[in-house]
């Protein structure tokens, strides 16, 4: 018979690290996913992911079990992975003319007739990707859990350990930073 | 061209590509191979290096102690007394410079 989460979670805690193993199968896909909202390189999810759950034994004693292990651990993964992006904030500088053929045609069709341009296209998906990048790490991660994962400000609050009004504030500040950069786009092409 | 539509056609395309969630084969060893390592404890490393330093200056004691005890022997038979002179030997001196000043005087 297959164990709950908190009977593995009572396993480790007495000292029986192998029962972490069964708890690392089932939330690593969600957790993965996570971590490539985040990362680009295979390698770098990877140490992200690896940063997670070594965080996630280490810290099990702080687990009360008063909400489901699966909130307390995607707590722990967007806190790591705002980390990573804190640490990974030099690679944000890229100049809009190294934009591919692709990505320029789309942005032409856009401005032509925007209502034509695919949103399923994977040059306006790579094109999005490339504005994130130059978001600052606290922009980019309100951006990613606000507008993209559709979550309330209550939950961006929960995940995250930031007030709601701190969430607000970096919320129209992240809205404004985006707005700044998609315009930066259309002055660097247009004009 | 029309900037907040724009962004709004980006965040949805962004919606849209929901990211991957594959998981490589067998990472969950991975993980496993790094709990079973020993995690590095500061304070028994800070105690072990003490315990070291504490043996060293055993040893640096026993041996400082062993040759001053053999040289004390050959030229005077009273090690507390050759102590005692060492340690008094500056206020010893001192005490004769202040008796030769009040003598000038």
């Amino acid at each position: 018979m297959e164990r709950t989460d908190s009977e593995l979670i009572a396993a480790v805690l007495k000292g029986d690290a192998a029962s972490f193993e069964p708890l690392i199968v089932k939330y690593q896909p969600r957790v993965f996913a996570t971590a490539r909202r985040y990362a680009r390189r295979e390698s770098e999810i990877e140490d992200i992911v690896q940063e997670i759950f070594l965080k996630a034994f280490n810290k099990l004693k702080s687990f009360r079990g008063e909400a489901p292990f699966e909130h307390w651990l995607m707590r722990l993964a967007v806190r790591t992975c705002y980390d990573f992006l804190r640490g990974h904030q030099r690679n944000r500088e890229t100049a809009f003319t190294e934009l591919t053929e692709p990505e320029t045609q789309w942005l032409d069709r856009f401005v032509v007739q925007p209502d034509t341009a695919s949103e399923n296209a994977s040059a306006a998906r790579a094109l999005v990707d490339r504005i994130l990048l130059q978001l600052s790490p606290a922009a980019r991660l309100v951006i990613t859990l606000l507008e993209i994962e559709e979550r309330s400000v209550k939950e961006i609050a929960a995940l995250t350990g930031w007030s709601v009004p701190l969430v607000k504030v970096r919320a129209f500040r992240a809205r404004a930073e985006m707005r700044k950069i998609v315009a930066k786009i259309s002055r660097d092409k247009y004009l | 061209m029309n900037l907040q539509k724009l962004q709004a056609k980006l965040l949805a395309a962004a919606r849209k590509a929901s990211p991957s969630d594959h998981v490589p084969f067998a990472f969950e060893k991975r993980i496993m191979a790094h709990l079973a390592k020993p995690i590095a404890d500061v304070w028994s490393l800070w105690g072990r290096a003490l315990w070291r330093a504490a043996a060293a200056c055993v040893f640096a004691m026993a041996l400082l102690g062993g040759w001053s005890f053999q040289t004390s022997s050959d030229e005077s038979p009273d090690l507390s007394q050759d102590f005692e002179n060492t340690v008094f030997a500056a206020l010893d001196d001192q005490s004769e410079i202040s008796i030769t000043e009040d003598e000038a005087w």
